[in-house]
């Protein structure tokens, strides 16, 4: 058994009337790479926030390290890398300065964890001289992450690191995340998108301040026990309509060019005859497997 | 200290790339100076003058013909009563009336001693007060020459009267006035916005989730300011005295004291409303609103304290800049040392140590 990193006993966090994280519990392994993903306003940013001491939390606890979350706070912040999602370096400053304040503000400097941080950097460093804020999205995600990992910290919390930024440039900073996994740092990351968690060691789905679920992206989708179907027809808005009003429909939204549809009925030779008493052509149904996008769909409608 | 260095010198980075805060910041102090030592007239020109003399004797003809042949005044009428005054200053062509008493130069004889009445259009106070001084001055001349000839003391009394504006302000108020509003300006309105900046960036976020103490992030943030305050300071001193021949005529070294005690005032009055604003624009606006105006208007910069409805004046005790005022006036026009100044230096003192700890109690160490 491998050693916790992170330990969260019955949170709870309101903002006024409304409830922004309820009684949330989990524990993260330490070296585990933990994504929390959910819409916005499901309370990923207020978990985080309280994780890095910035909040306090209205009922539990929660310890990094076992250190406590409120009375350690110090300690803790001397241990975590935060990433916020809004971008957050100062945009006049350039890219290197950005990197020595954060360097000093730990104690530290560029050179002594160069190596921590040399493969994401190596990428942004032609841009060295440039102010932060005229680079590109995705460079200043890899700013970021470079400023909040340049004190070699035990754990990293990233709150929707990709949010914004162009396809290409989030499968780099994944594999850079994989990479610094390796390194024994523990991660934690947030996001809205669903297609990112199959990237994650471990996954919890989290919505309107509850975990729905806590797994490995695989066990996630093999919880998925009904068949899904994949449908297509010449008309997808009137299906659309159709298959919403249908009485047998479970699930039923749209993903690329098809929709994902599941039935209360077993046979799935009922889709083809009510589309066609609804007078759709070009009738195409096939069952495929579940990603984890259709795990969380479903997990979501429950 | 590494780290309080490191947060220092980012704010020097943040000052020096931002061009134009920087331009306004260094160029205020000339522009104000320049306007209110310009748009102050400091030059007079034949003033149009009346005289009122009730003696009509060889002394007060000497005493006219020496006024008007400065230059400075042009007689526009030669008054018989008292109840002539009032209209002919209504018609608004004379600033200043004189007056001899009665008997002038056989009291000057036999008492020693003669009044002249100098009634000034205090409407507007600079040129009055600026008349009545040059009046008073050439005054002063010809009994001096007298005292040579005669050998004997004597003594003329010119007696000033301000009409509709009693309290007139001494015309080098604008150099104490400009430095106490940009002081003020600058420490806390500079101060605060650099702070609410973090706040608004989401850099703070960053910063709070870090090892960095608030003190130190709050007097790192202050320690530019502090410099940039004081270069100004000395800017608007040196461009006083330059320019405008504006004295100091007590000790530099106190004056730069009590410079640095306001500035620590306001820098810690600026690092309160940023405790409790969260945007920069809220910021500036208490900062303008709470700040400015006070300053400007309720520290005796323009407006005397003296004629103010009585909770004005009762107000203006906690407006910080009008012990500044006091301060550097005394400083910079009396000459006075510490001693005469040690009460208003307290309060301000007093005054920075209360923001100071409000601040540091009103300063969060978590978001929210």
């Amino acid at each position: 058994m491998s050693e916790i990193a992170i330990s969260v006993n019955n949170l709870s966090k309101k903002y006024g009337d409304i409830t922004a994280i309820n009684n949330l519990s989990f524990e993260i392994n330490k070296g585990e790479l933990f994504g929390f993903i959910g819409p916005d306003g499901a309370g990923k940013t207020t978990l985080f926030r309280i994780l890095c001491t910035l909040l306090l939390p209205d009922t539990g606890s929660a310890s990094l390290c076992s250190f406590d979350a409120v009375k350690d706070y110090k300690k803790i912040r001397n241990i975590i890398g935060y990433m916020p999602g809004k971008f957050s370096l100062y945009q006049d400053l350039s890219v290197e300065e950005n990197l020595s304040f954060f360097a000093t503000i730990f104690g530290t400097t560029l050179e002594e964890n160069y190596d921590l941080i040399r493969d994401i950097y190596i990428q942004i460093e032609p841009f060295k001289t440039r102010q932060a804020g005229k680079l590109s999205g995705g460079m200043k995600q890899k700013l970021a992450l470079c400023c909040a990992m340049i004190h070699k910290p035990e754990v990293l919390v990233l709150d929707e690191p990709t949010t914004g930024v162009d396809a290409v440039s989030r499968k780099e900073f994944w594999e850079m995340l994989r990479k610094l996994k390796e390194s024994g740092i523990t991660i934690i990351v947030s996001t809205p998108y669903m297609d990112e968690a199959s990237l994650c060691d471990r996954v919890a789905l989290i919505q309107g301040g509850n975990i729905m679920s806590t797994d490995t992206p695989e066990n996630i989708i093999s919880q998925f026990d009904t068949a899904l179907y994949a449908v297509k027809t010449h008309s997808m808005y009137q299906m659309m309509l159709d298959l919403k009003d249908w009485n047998q429909t479970e699930t039923a939204y749209l993903f690329g060019q098809y929709m994902h549809l599941t039935i209360k009925d077993k046979d799935n030779n009922t889709i083809e005859a009510y589309l066609k008493s609804k007078s759709h052509k070009d009738i195409e149904i096939k069952q495929i497997t579940p990603n984890i996008e259709d795990a969380f769909m479903r997990l979501m409608s429950k | 200290m590494k780290r309080f260095k490191g947060f220092v010198i980012k704010e020097f980075y943040h000052i020096f790339r931002d061009y134009r805060t920087m331009v306004i910041l260094f160029g205020m102090p000339l522009v104000q100076i320049m306007l209110f030592g310009f748009a102050i007239t400091t030059e007079i020109n034949n003033a149009g003058i009346a005289i009122l003399d009730n003696s009509k004797d060889a002394t007060t003809q000497k005493i006219c013909n020496k006024l008007l042949s400065s230059g400075y005044f042009k007689l526009e009428a030669n008054l018989t009563d008292y109840k002539e005054i009032e209209p002919s200053f209504r018609k608004g062509k004379i600033k200043e009336v004189i007056i001899f008493e009665n008997n002038f130069a056989q009291k000057l004889e036999t008492e020693k001693k003669a009044d002249i009445q100098i009634v000034a259009d205090a409407s507007d106070p600079n040129t009055a007060s600026l008349l009545t001084s040059y009046t008073t001055n050439i005054i002063n001349n010809y009994q001096l020459e007298l005292m040579k000839t005669r050998q004997l003391p004597m003594q003329i009394n010119p007696e000033v009267k301000m009409l509709y504006n009693e309290e007139l302000k001494s015309v080098f108020m604008f150099v104490p006035g400009t430095i106490t509003v940009l002081l003020m300006l600058i420490s806390a309105m500079m101060t605060s916005i650099s702070i609410t900046r973090e706040k608004e960036l989401g850099t703070m976020e960053i910063l709070l989730a870090s090892p960095l103490k608030p003190i130190q992030i709050v007097v790192g943030k202050v320690v530019p300011y502090v410099f940039i305050s004081f270069m100004i300071a000395v800017i608007i001193l040196v461009l006083g005295f330059t320019v405008f021949g504006m004295p100091v005529q007590g000790s530099l070294f106190l004056l730069m004291g009590e410079c640095l005690l306001f500035i620590l005032m306001a820098l810690s009055l600026g690092i309160l409303i940023s405790t409790v604003t969260q945007t920069q624009q809220t910021a500036m606006m208490i900062s303008m609103f709470a700040l400015m105006l006070p300053t400007i208007l309720l520290s005796g910069f323009i407006f005397p304290i003296e004629n103010m409805p009585l909770p004005l004046q009762i107000f203006s005790n906690i407006v910080p800049p009008k012990w500044f005022i006091i301060i550097i006036k005394n400083i910079m026009l009396k000459g006075v040392g510490l001693a005469y100044i040690w009460k208003e230096t307290l309060i301000i003192l007093g005054m920075t140590v209360f923001f100071i700890a409000l601040s540091v109690k009103k300063f969060k160490i978590r978001l929210g």
